[in-house]
């Protein structure tokens, strides 16, 4: 046999931590058991879907991080919150956009305000949770929620308007970029 | 497990989530497993029928074993041994 062929305990320790180093690589690379969502819509209808979908995620351990952006940001607001010092554009959005989860439309059969409310009441005669419930249930489970700061300053959203809720921070892009790359699941909603 | 097996099981908690659609009895489950020890029995009424797939694929995730079901009038029985 070849000297080289020979396997010597040097060479067997020199593998063993070639394969460590491997292993170390492979699992910092792995993905975490985390959802991340970008909710891009303000919808009653996909917001439900949204936050249904982080419940159970979140009811069966997976770290659930959702960021609010564009029309989405309008579900965050806090209806009993107002903010002065805005200008005319800002205060435009202001107006158009829903005040809360509670005043979102359905992105189909809104029917200038009936749809959602023969939806609520179709809800609450099926046991669904309503959207108050749900962010309620949200924060008790840990879930995460983003809020976008270049919409924001977009449409003149500040901090103080949104709902008082224990997971939340303002982050941009990258946070979410960030966070998604190491879930296992992404979407966009 | 049969029926009648289950029937007879010793449970450590019941929880009625007939009250509430998906995904409420998983989160009524999530809150009631931390509540009994490891091997215990944990039993969820539910009206829902998504629960009916929804409670085993989340015992699997869990690690918890899920026993079984028993249909009862208008709603189920489900089972689960904590791990």
């Amino acid at each position: 046999m070849e000297k080289s062929n020979e396997i010597t305990m040097e060479k067997l320790l020199a593998e063993l931590e070639n394969l460590k180093a491997k292993t170390t690589q492979l699992e910092n690379s792995a993905k975490k058991d985390q959802l991340s969502i970008a909710i891009i819509s303000g919808d009653m209808d996909k917001i439900m879907a949204g936050m249904i979908i982080s419940l159970a995620a979140a009811a069966m351990d997976t770290k659930v991080k959702l960021f609010f952006s564009f029309w989405g940001l309008a579900a965050l607001r806090d209806p009993k919150k107002t903010v002065k010092g805005k200008n005319f554009v800002s205060k435009m959005f202001g107006c158009m956009l829903p005040k809360g989860y509670g005043k979102l439309k359905l992105s189909k059969h809104n029917m200038c305000g009936m749809g959602p409310m023969m939806m609520k009441n179709l809800m609450k005669k099926q046991h669904v949770l309503s959207l108050d419930e749900m962010f309620k249930e949200a924060a008790e489970l840990g879930i995460e929620i983003t809020a976008c700061e270049m919409t924001m300053n977009l449409m003149g959203f500040k901090k103080e308007e949104f709902i008082d809720y224990p997971h939340f921070r303002i982050a941009g892009a990258a946070t979410f970029v960030a966070d998604a790359g190491e879930s296992a699941m992404q979407w966009m909603i | 497990m049969t029926t009648e097996e289950l029937k007879n099981l010793t449970v450590a908690k019941s929880v009625d989530a007939r009250g509430t659609a998906c995904p409420g009895p998983l989160l009524e489950a999530k809150k009631a497993i931390g509540t009994i020890q490891s091997g215990e029995i944990l039993e969820v009424l539910s009206a829902d029928e998504g629960t009916k797939n929804d409670l085993p694929k989340w015992c699997n995730k869990q690690g918890n074993e899920f026993l079984g079901m028993v249909e009862e009038n208008g709603y189920y029985k489900l089972y689960l041994k904590k791990k």
